[in-house]
Order: C-alpha cells, then structure tokens, then sequence
C-alpha cells in the first residue's frame, strides 16, 4: 500500500500530508486486533467450533447414559434405536433449519405432520381400498406438505404477515382438518407396502434412519453447495442488501416454507408407517422440539448464520437425552425439565461465544 | 457571568479507522442559543453523543458550571440537566403523552402510577411549551412529527433541564411548527435555559441563535461567532476550506462522445422529487447535490427501482426499466451502491467473495449447483484489483474497515459488469486516506465506459469526482451544469437558501 501514497499533493492542495499514514496505522492496529484475539473465542465461534462443542456435550450425554444405565445404553441396538427416534424428529428439524436461516420460524410443522399423516391414510382406507400403491401414499403425504409449506409463505411473503402468526393460524387449521378428516379416530394402515417398507430395515439398519441420513443429506448440499443455500443466507442474513443486490426475497421466503413443508410431509409418513396409523394428533409438540434442536444446533433465531451439522447434533443431544432418562426409569416430566436446562445452557454458551466474537471485530 | 454553563476542551474521539473528534472546543452559556454548524462528517453527531453521555470521549475535558464532570452514561448526563433532543425521536407511540414524557422517570408510589398527577403535571410543562391543546391522555402515536417533538421537548423539562440540545429539529417541521419551535426556544431562553442548536439552515440559525460555533473535519474551526450577522460567505468558507485536500482523479475532456447509458425523463415520486430529467452517457459521472431530505437518494432509489416512481421514466439501453422493480433494474445492468452500506449493502457475518458475487451467483452455478473454484477466483480477482485490505476473501466483511467494506460493495457491481452505477454517499464513514482510493476507482469505471451518478452531502466530493452537476433543493433540481462551471459557495448557496448570495 505505500507505493500508493500520494508522493506529492497536487496543485492546488492547500495542504498538509493527508493522515494516510495515521489511518494505516490504526487500520492495520485493528487488524491486528481482530488476528489475535483469543484464538479459542475465535475457533469456538466458527462453524466448526461450535458444532465441535456440541459433539463433546453429546459425548458427555453418552458418557452419563453409560455410566447410569451401562450395558443397556452400550449397545449398538439401543443405538439403532436412538437414530430411529431421532429420525422423523430430524427431518422436520432439517427443514425447519432453512426457515430459521431464512429469518423465519414455523410454529406449524406438528399439524402438518399430522395432515398429511391423515390424508395419506384416508386415502389408502377409503378412496381405493387395498388397491392403493404405497408409493401413492407418500406422495399425497408430500403433496398435502408441500400445499401447507406454499399457503404459509405465500401468507408471509406476499401477504405481508409475521411469520409467528400465519403459522399459528396454519397451526390450529391443519390440525382441525385433520381432525375433520378422520373424525377424530385413528386410521389403521392397511397398505401392509407401505408399513414393511418405510418401517423395515435396509442392510440392518432402519429405513427410517436411512430416509434421515438422505434428507440430511440434501439439506447439507442444498444449504452449502447450492445458489438455494447462499439465497437462503443472504435473505436471513440482510433482507435488504438481499434486494438491492437483485435476489427475489419474496419468491425464496415462500420456497423456504414449501421445502419445510416438503420435510413435514415425508416426516408424516415416516410417522404413519412407523405407528402404522394415521391421526390427528401425530406429531404433538413437534414445533417446539424442532425449533430447540434448530437453535441448540448454533442456528441464529434472527437468521443468517445456521448449519445442518448443527441441527443434526441437537436433534441427537435430545434423543440420546430422552434414552438416557427412560432407561434409568425417569419419567417424562423430568426430561422435560432437563430439556429445558439444557436449552438455556446451550443458548447462553453460544450467546457468549458470537458476543465476544462481534466485539472483538 | 462567571463560568459558562458549558465548557468542552480539546475533546478527541477515535472509532477503528477514524477520528471522529479531532480537537472540539465548545463553550456554551446559561440562557443562550448556541448554534452548531458543519458540513456531514465535521463530527456534529459525535459531539452530540458525547455530550448527551452515549459516547466517552477519548481525550479531554469537560466541565459543567465550573467543575469537571464525566458523562458516563445517558442518565449521567440527564442528571446535570443536559437532554437531548434526537432526529430520530426516541418516544413510545402507544402510551399516552403524560406517560411518555414521565418515561423513565414516573410519578408514582410502590409501583402504582399517580396518573392524575402525571396528567396534571403534563399539561402544566405542555403549557408552558405554549402547546396547551395537545392533550396529555392522547396516544402519542397520534401526533404529527411536530407535536412528537413537542412531546419530547417537554420531558426534557420535566427533569431540571439547563441545556437542552436539538439536532435538526426544523428537518420534520413545515414553516408554521418551525415559527412556533421558535418561539418556545425564546421561552426556554427567557427561564435560563441554554440551547446547542444544529441546523443546516442558515437562515433558521440566523432568525434563533446567538452565537455559532463552526466544526469541520472533527475540529472547532470558529466559536462564538454572531449568529446574526457574520456573513454567509464567511461561514461558508469556515465550513469548507479544508486542511486535507483529497486528490480527485482527472476527468477526461470527451465532450458527448459516449452513447447515451441512462436517461431519467420527468421523473418523480410522490412528495419526495418532482420533474427531474437527467442523460448519463457512458464515461460520464454525474452528481446529485443537495441536503439531506433534498430527494437526492430517492431519486437513486427510484431509478433502481426500490421506489415507486409516480410519474415518467426510466431507459437503460433504450430499453424502458419497469416501474418499481429492483430485479428488473439489476437485470438491465443496473447497480446501487446504497447510503447505509452495513444494512442496506453487506452480509457482515458472510465471507468477503460472497458479498462480492451475491448479485453474481448464476453465473458460477450449473443446475443450482454453486462452482466455489470458480466464484472466488472471480471474486478473488476484483477483490485484488480494488486493493481491498487486509486480503483474504474468506474473511468476513464485518472485520474489514469502511472504506474496505464499500471496495467490497462495488466489487460485486464490477464482478457483474453493469452499465449503469448508482453511488449512494460513497466516502460515508470511509476516512480520509481511502477516500482517493475510491474516487480512484470510481474514475476507472467510468474510463472503462460504465455510467455513473453520484450523490453525496459533501459538495466538495460531487464538484471533485463529478463531469455535471445537479443541484437539488426540496425535491428539485435547480441548477444544472458542468462540475467546472460551479464552485462549492455557490452550491452551499443554491442548497441552503435557494437564492445567489
């Protein structure tokens, strides 16, 4: 840079030496600053700092399963287990970690599990009897997800309502759909397809983990290889300079809920053939589970910053949690207490770590 | 008198890359009207924040009736009885005037709210303001932006106020609020209060002040001066003979040789600017002056499509852009670098190539597949060639100064290769030693056949950078003309008093 010092002013300048070098100085000073802060704040706050974090708090999880409850926790079918519970949980976290990216939030993803868990089975109960391809089945289950996803963004992006709102009212309708479409019973899967194949096994390991570990996948790809996923980040990040530079915030806010959708329902017949039902009342309290791994994964609730790694592990952290417990005979109440430790530990950790990060920039 | 109410010394307050205060001497005394002036950048808000307890200066000397004093915080400074009085008005618009003006600070006993008290007592300071028809049960919401500032002038009394400063108060008032503004000024004078005054008007500050103290580049040039009677020209000339002088590249004479790029036929939105015609040609900069609130970012904003336009047009090519329509703008090869870069431009938090392609990505990507090889060697060789500091594109934009973070900016507008740039307040927060790097780079595009158009509230830089100049006043253009023809007097004259002076 002091090549390109001004040697001279030019004619006409009344003046003294332009304090270029003075602002070097300082500019360089706060550089430096920025390089040398505590290399450890510096590494926690990048991504894979904090989801190394998150892998060490799921490590002490298991350390304390295997301590408490022993050979039953060490063991590669209470194992298998875990990943099964942890799968439909999953891919509806997986969708709902672009939503959030995206700036969003989604307080309607359980009622559409349950949607499209119920649709799919009336339709396999009622319109074509045992005739019905199970194939159909799930995509009716992603049809009715994906009709859900495009009705919340369209009343996000292009009706101008809050997010929180619009899913609320999704919330409370989906559900009473589901409701009226079932009257309220639950429906026994018939469609024998369906259950053998989405709830069977695939080189010993449940097709239900296989079916998280491909959205996973996906998602990975989606949010990091793809325009999708820089879209995604920009919108959640600076909706604004979004804009400006020429991205269609509103058509991507509504892709986002379709995608999310597109999750709720494979995650419905997920649940449909796991339970081998179709109800109403699928997929309870789904909303809050998916939104804590979301944020405990390291996902800015503003939006912006998130990743699928992270989401994965917070899934896992709670699963793993809820074994734990039910192994040592802890009933329900106390998870829930303890889950809620743990998203207060886990928020306040991370707050920490971005604050220092920012300050120090 | 004795001491003044108010005396600041040799105040100095750096930000990363800049000094912001350079040396302010202020002395203000009970009762008077203090006017402040400066052009944008002088470092008046600053001055503002460390009076008013927001910022702590890095160096020097306050002192408050004859003893030093250290603003610590907001309420510190409410305590001495210093209150601010902001632009942007900090009041809750759904409670009720009483309860807004006793915010912070209410009447009550364990917790319970004395609100026939607050009310009564609310009336009482509303009157004394002269402003007795506002009601204090009213929603505040409800007010117009002159009686929110009334509004607000009465909770500075409601402490015991001895300094009250105002910050371009007249910019939200029409000429009947600024007539009575002034007169509770006068009020307020008459009971022993001081006003720091800040204003872009000179004829306001002509009509209330006392004495003036002028600011330029972060430093006290002049202070109690007559606010009555020093000449415009002298306080222009205070406001803007510089010590640094910044090095604008040459302009290169090519008289109408470049095809018409833009063209902006009788355009206009809503109140904001009316009738404004311009032709940018390719290697030509054009700038836009005028103050704040003038219409000269609307008219970029417009243009760009992120504003409706109520009348004319647009033409990029010869091809008319559709109205209200940014992606349509950026398609026709049109790009803004925005007046708030960190909110309205940048990703702070994401990686210096990805501010640099965001309006790029297509062009690395094969079925939404992104070719990351490929992006940042692009990103990568702009980044380079803009110079910006410290190098490395995977670091994110945040870390970066100013002055780096707008390289970043018109990196992306070079990645895409467009053909017309909007510059919004380009040297914006970008300290002096980068500034020529800018106007550098600005030139550059233009050689390479790119139109420009520029605005900025620092006329020297328009005059500077710019091959024609519009002067805008209140949403007009009211001078038109080669950057040569025109000087920075007569500018600030045609800006502030519409009239040659």
């Amino acid at each position: 840079m002091s090549d390109q010092t001004p040697a001279s002013p030019p004619a006409g300048a009344t003046a003294t030496t332009p304090p270029a070098d003075e602002h070097r100085r300082i500019e360089a000073a706060a550089a430096e600053e920025g390089e040398t802060r505590s290399g450890f704040v510096r590494f926690m706050s990048s991504p894979f700092g904090r989801n190394l974090g998150l892998i060490l708090a799921l490590l002490v999880l298991c350390a304390v399963g295997a301590f408490t409850a022993g050979d039953r926790f060490v063991d590669t079918d209470n194992m298998v287990t875990i990943l099964r519970f942890a799968s439909i949980i999953g891919v509806v976290s997986i969708g709902m970690t672009f939503v959030i990216i995206g700036g969003g939030i989604d307080l309607s993803v359980g009622a559409i599990v349950a949607l499209s868990s119920v649709w799919a089975t009336t339709l396999a109960t009622q319109t074509m009897a045992e005739d019905t391809h199970w194939l159909l089945m799930v995509f009716v289950a992603c049809a009715v997800g994906v009709g859900c996803g495009l009705v919340n963004g369209i009343l996000i992006a292009y009706g101008g309502m809050a997010p929180f709102i619009a899913t609320l009212a999704m919330f409370a309708a989906a559900r009473g759909l589901a409701e009226i479409i079932s009257e309220k019973r639950t429906q026994l899967v018939d469609v024998r397809g369906l259950v053998d194949t989405i709830n069977g096994e695939f080189l010993g390991i449940p097709v239900l983990v296989w079916i998280f570990a491909a959205v996973s996948t996906i998602g990975w790809v989606l949010l990091n290889r793809t325009t999708f996923g820089r879209r995604t980040i920009a919108v959640g990040g600076n909706a604004t300079a979004a804009r400006l530079a020429g991205i269609a915030v509103k058509r991507h806010t509504v892709l986002l809920y379709v995608v999310l959708g597109l999750a709720c329902g494979i995650a419905g017949i997920m649940l449909t053939a796991r339970t081998g039902t179709g109800s109403g009342t699928h997929g309870q309290l789904y909303e809050l589970d998916a939104i804590a791994a979301v944020v405990i994964g390291g996902t800015l609730l503003t939006g912006g910053r998130g990743t699928i790694v992270g989401t994965i592990i917070g899934v896992l952290i709670f699963t793993t949690l809820t074994n734990v417990f039910t192994l040592n005979n802890l009933d329900s109440s106390t998870q829930a207490v303890a889950k809620g430790a743990i998203i207060v530990i886990a928020v306040l950790l991370q707050q920490r770590v971005s604050v220092r990060s920012a300050d120090s920039s | 008198m004795s001491d003044p109410l108010l005396q600041m010394s040799g105040i100095v307050k750096a930000f990363p890359g800049v000094r912001a205060l350079d040396g302010v001497d202020l002395e203000v005394r009970a009762g008077e009207v203090h006017c402040l002036l400066g052009q944008n950048g002088a470092g008046k808000s600053t001055l503002i924040k460390v009076l008013s307890g927001a910022h702590q200066p890095d160096e020097g000397e306050i002192r408050w009736q004859g003893e030093e004093i250290r603003l610590t915080t907001p309420l510190s400074a409410m305590k001495h009885g210093i209150a601010t009085i902001y632009q942007e008005l900090d009041l809750v618009d759904g409670l009720t005037v009483a309860e807004n003006i006793y915010l912070g600070h209410e009447l009550s006993s364990a917790g319970f709210a004395h609100r026939g008290e607050t009310q009564k007592q609310a009336a009482a300071l509303l009157a004394r303001l002269g402003h007795s028809e506002i009601s204090p049960r009213r929603e505040l919401g409800t007010l117009s932006a002159a009686g929110k500032q009334v509004v607000s002038m009465a909770r500075a009394l409601s402490h015991d106020v001895k300094l009250i400063i105002m910050d371009e108060p007249s910019a939200v008032l029409d000429q009947e609020e600024v007539a009575r503004l002034f007169k509770v000024i006068r009020d307020l004078q008459s009971e022993g209060v001081a006003v720091v005054y800040i204003s872009h008007r000179l004829e306001e500050i002509r009509q209330v002040g006392d004495r003036v103290t002028v600011l330029k580049d972060g430093r006290t040039v002049a202070t109690g001066l007559p606010a009555r009677d020093t000449p415009t020209r002298e306080l222009t000339r205070l406001m803007t003979g510089r010590d640094i002088e910044y090095v604008f590249p040459p302009r290169v004479s090519r008289d109408g040789d470049g095809t018409v790029v833009l063209s902006v036929e009788n355009l206009a939105s809503g109140r904001a600017f009316s009738g404004v015609d311009f032709e940018v040609r390719a290697g030509e900069i054009v700038g836009l002056a005028g103050l704040v609130g003038s219409g000269r970012s609307e008219i970029l904003e417009t243009i760009y499509g992120a504003r409706r336009a109520t009348a004319g047009t647009v033409t990029v090519d010869g091809k008319q852009l559709r109205n209200g329509r940014v992606r349509a703008a950026v398609g026709a090869g049109v790009g803004l670098c925005p007046e708030e870069r960190k909110s309205q431009g940048l990703l702070l938090d994401e990686a210096v190539y990805r501010n640099v392609s965001l309006a790029t990505m297509g062009r690395f990507s094969r079925g939404g597949f992104i070719n990351r090889g490929s992006e940042k060697r692009a990103a990568s060789e702009h980044v380079k060639s803009l110079d910006v500091r410290p190098t490395g594109v995977e670091r994110a934009v945040r870390t970066l100064s100013g002055g780096n973070q707008q390289k970043v900016v018109l990196a992306r507008w070079l990645l895409r290769e467009c053909r017309v740039l909007l510059l919004d307040e380009p040297t914006r927060g970008v300290d002096v030693g980068a500034r020529s790097e800018i106007y550098a780079l600005v030139r550059r595009l233009a050689d390479e056949g790119v139109a420009v158009v520029l605005v900025s509230s620092e006329v020297p830089e328009v005059l500077g950078l710019a091959d024609r100049v519009l002067v805008l006043r209140e949403g007009v253009v009211v001078h038109t003309g080669p950057a040569d023809d025109i000087d920075e007097h007569r500018v600030l004259d045609l800006v502030m008093e519409g009239s040659a002076a």
